[in-house]
């Protein structure tokens, strides 16, 4: 049982929380990811280690609720226990000095894009961060953002806060201003609609880019090849070979599709569990 | 007690009365096959007290006891099972524990007809005694009745790490346990068992079966860390340089899941066939929406490959609600490498078979999931190196089948994850761990290695005897140390 220590609420869809998981706190990097089930009849799902903290033994988590599992997870409090915290999984962002590096966080994904943009600039990069969400009340960590990055770009989908337009209209405009080839390496990580625009934009420039993927998983550990992905019209496992790819050379189409194919069951699961929930009996809506 | 009086001569059957062989094995009772084909309870129902002693007293108790020899683990078949033929089935039970951790999981899965049941001298002639079927019951009754501990020795100080909890690192983690040392097992999923829990349906491997064998092993000391992946939150070299371990035996299976490597395999609706039986047998998909974990069933399922996994998957299909759910494969009946039994199972239950036949390409609808296959049909040409006539393509034979999902069960290897994190640790081609198979030693002193890793894929009773082998030799490089 891994106890949740702290929980912070973003927006009422995007949560942090940090849990005691000593074993995975030792060893993880940057880019790392855990699986975690909360309960007995559980689904073990895929979250990035968007913090942690060595001498504390402690890992945080940040996460959007999409479906079941994460609204379940959302309703759990400081003092709860997840059933099960298995990492550090995959394999750790590549840091060296690159030089300059365009580093993009849209929406949850601020929080992956974090750990890796600090240890960047701890390698000796010039870190351009540009960090996006849908509207203002979606945003956090602007702040730590500020502090991992050399600088950094805010913007909102529908302008409620700093500036209007998508990362990938502050990406070109960087481009543009700072030159393609001042430009060393570009990571972006988000919803997947995102990062495949991020990498129609960066192609555009020959800028190389790297994305993580949130392929559907199961183990974790590849032995069962549910997150199978095509890379270079090669078959990775996301779990183990990623999650960071070259974006260019990624089959988006499959990726989305395969993501897609168990959402009747996921609405099946939720709206039992909206069900459940409204039994009114104190239970905490989950089991 | 082998050493009271035996009662018949060697080779008993010879110069026995022919009135006191009883030549066929006291019927397994099971579950209809329509109706078990729609659920997951277990297909074989065992014995009753009565039949297991009917069983047992059909052993001559020959003086060579032929049938050990086909054992991995050494059970001393013939007093197991004079003892059960008396009722004693307290007797039996400790007699078969000396040597086997899991006799509940050893009585329903090993392949008897290719292990000690081949060399029983009744099966000569006759039937063998259904060794297995009394070993299964007298576990059975145990576990009904209550479990005794083993006997612990006093501890020794040392500390040894198990990575992996399938057969072989459970084996190995009880017989050091029971010599005094101090044992911890690192599982990477969130249950002990391996194949076991996540691999092996529910239908013929009740997964309480498997935990309650586990428990008892807890009892005899063995610390299980569950959600520890080796080679991530650790390396096998970490944990004899920082964190004190004396030994270390690596059990980690081969679970790496082969593909085909033909066009559409990655169409969802695709699975291979560990996802399908780890979705539907550890994350427990047949209970969705009780259990959360999902698994999406076409009406027309395809199995690729024709071993044991293939069965399942094939079995299970049914059971998860598939109308038709086909085996695929590529040479002829004869050739399957599954056991006879689970392919008359599959063949009950419905289960149909695409034999010479092999896809070449899957097809997927505008929403990228599975509708049809390519197939190619094959004849047999000469005998291959293994002695199995090898399937030859037959050119222009290309034809459609049509299906809604595909698994691919054709084979498993090693998966990396330690070998890659371990220095110095010498592994084969196919990325098996090089260990010795009479001791289990790697080219890493202090590290042992058995079972799947090793061998490839193979049995759970032979990874079990792989793990004894390991446990013996790290307790003699412990003893010298
Ligand atoms: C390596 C990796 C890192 C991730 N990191 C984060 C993170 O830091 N924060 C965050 O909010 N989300 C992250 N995700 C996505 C997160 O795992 C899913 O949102 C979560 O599994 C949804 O579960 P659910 O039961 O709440 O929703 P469901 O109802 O199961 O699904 C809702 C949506 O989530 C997607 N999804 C479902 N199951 C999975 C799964 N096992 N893996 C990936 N996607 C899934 C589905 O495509 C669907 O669109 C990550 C995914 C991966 C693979
Ligand atoms: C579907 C199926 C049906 C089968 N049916 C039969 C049968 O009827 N009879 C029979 O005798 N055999 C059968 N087998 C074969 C048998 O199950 C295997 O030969 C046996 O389980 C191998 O045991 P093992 O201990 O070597 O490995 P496994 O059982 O594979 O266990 C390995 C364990 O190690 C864990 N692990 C892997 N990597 C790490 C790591 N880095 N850190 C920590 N833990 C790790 C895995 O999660 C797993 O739990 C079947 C196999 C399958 C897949
Ligand atoms: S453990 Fe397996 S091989 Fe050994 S006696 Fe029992 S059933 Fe036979
Ligand atoms: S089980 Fe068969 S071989 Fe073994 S002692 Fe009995 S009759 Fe003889
Ligand atoms: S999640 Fe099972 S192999 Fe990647």
């Amino acid at each position: 049982m891994y106890k949740i220590l702290e929980k912070e609420v973003f927006s009422p869809i995007i949560k942090l929380m940090v849990v005691e998981a000593p074993k995975v706190a030792k060893s993880c990097q940057a880019g790392q990811f855990v699986i975690l089930r909360i309960h007995e009849e559980g689904e073990r799902i895929p979250l990035t280690i968007a913090d942690f903290d060595r001498k504390k033994g402690t890992i945080t988590i940040v996460f959007q609720e999409v479906g079941k599992t994460t609204e379940q997870l959302g309703a759990m409090e400081a003092g709860d226990y997840i059933k099960d915290f298995v990492g550090p999984l995959g394999l750790p962002s590549h840091i060296e000095n690159f030089g300059t590096v365009l580093v993009v966080g849209g929406g949850v994904g601020i929080a992956p894009v974090h750990p890796i943009a600090r240890e960047l600039k701890n390698a000796g990069n010039h870190v351009i961060g540009v960090i996006g969400s849908r509207t203002k009340d979606l945003m956090f960590w602007e702040d730590k953002m500020r502090e991992a990055c050399s600088e950094l770009h805010v913007t909102t989908d529908d302008g409620s806060y700093v500036r209007k337009g998508f990362v990938t209209d502050v990406m070109k405009e960087i481009i543009e201003d700072t030159g393609k080839d001042n430009i060393n390496l570009v990571l972006a990580i988000g919803p997947q609609p995102m990062m495949r625009a991020c990498c129609n934009l960066t192609k555009e420039y020959g800028l190389k880019t790297i994305v993580s993927l949130n392929a559907l998983m199961v183990d974790g550990t590849g032995m069962c090849g549910c997150c199978r992905v095509s890379v270079g019209g090669v078959t990775k496992f996301v779990c183990v070979d990623g999650p960071e790819f070259d974006g260019h050379e990624v089959d988006w189409l499959e990726l989305a599709r395969r993501g897609a194919y168990f959402r009747e069951e996921e609405q099946r699961a939720r709206e039992r569990a909206k069900e459940e929930h409204s039994c009114q009996c104190e239970c905490g809506g989950g089991k | 007690m082998n050493d009271g009086p035996k009662p018949r001569p060697d080779n008993a059957p010879k110069t026995q009365p022919q009135s006191k062989i009883v030549p066929q094995k006291n019927p397994m009772p099971a579950q209809d096959p329509v109706v078990r084909s729609k659920n997951f309870n277990e297909v074989a129902l065992g014995y009753s007290p009565e039949t297991a002693i009917a069983e047992a007293k059909r052993c001559l108790q020959c003086k060579k006891e032929p049938c050990r020899q086909g054992c991995p683990v050494e059970v001393d078949i013939p007093a197991f099972l004079k003892l059960a033929s008396q009722g004693d089935f307290a007797g039996a039970i400790a007699k078969i524990k000396e040597k086997n951790a899991l006799p509940a999981v050893c009585g329903r899965v090993c392949p008897q007809e290719t292990q000690c049941e081949k060399y029983c001298t009744l099966g000569k002639k006759h039937e063998p005694v259904g060794i297995g079927r009394v070993e299964r019951f007298c576990a059975d009754w145990e576990l009904a009745t209550g479990v005794k501990i083993p006997e612990v020795a006093p501890p020794t100080g040392f500390k040894v790490a198990v990575v992996g909890s399938g057969p072989a690192g459970l084996t190995c983690a009880a017989d050091l346990a029971k010599l005094g040392h101090k044992v911890t097992v690192f599982e990477a999923l969130h249950v002990p068992g391996g194949v076991l829990m996540y691999g092996i349906p529910e239908f013929r491997l009740p997964k309480a079966v498997v935990q309650a064998e586990v428990e008892n092993l807890k009892k005899l000391g063995v610390d299980i860390e569950v959600n520890s992946v080796v080679g991530k939150f650790t390396t096998v070299d970490q944990l004899m340089e920082e964190e004190g371990y004396d030994a270390v035996f690596i059990g980690t299976g081969a679970g790496l899941p082969y593909f085909m490597n033909i066009p559409g395999e990655n169409l969802c609706g695709v699975y291979s066939a560990n996802e399908f039986l780890t979705r539907t047998n550890l994350m427990k998909a047949y209970q969705f929406p009780d259990w959360d974990t999902p698994i999406k069933i076409g009406r027309k399922v395809a199995v690729l490959g024709g071993g044991n996994v293939a069965m399942d998957a094939a079995r299970t299909a049914l059971r998860l609600g598939a109308e038709e759910s086909w085996i695929v494969y590529r040479r002829s009946e004869k050739e399957l490498p599954a056991r006879h039994e689970e392919v008359e199972h599959a063949h009950e239950e419905g289960v149909k078979f695409a034999f010479l036949t092999s896809p070449t390409k899957i097809f997927g609808d505008d929403n990228g999931v599975v509708t049809a296959m390519e197939c190619l049909k094959y004849e047999l040409g000469d005998p291959d190196a293994s002695g199995r006539r090898s399937p030859v393509p037959i050119p222009g034979s290309e034809y459609v089948m049509e299906v809604d999902t595909v698994v691919v069960a054709i084979g498993q290897g090693p998966n990396p994850l330690v070998p890659r994190t371990t220095k110095g640790l010498e592994v084969s081609k196919k990325g098996n761990i090089v260990a010795n198979l009479e001791t289990g030693a790697t080219s890493k002193t202090g590290v042992y290695a058995g079972g799947d890793v090793v061998t490839g894929a193979a049995t759970v009773i032979l990874a079990m005897g792989a793990g004894k082998v390991g446990a013996r030799s790290i307790h003699d490089y412990l003893s010298k140390k």
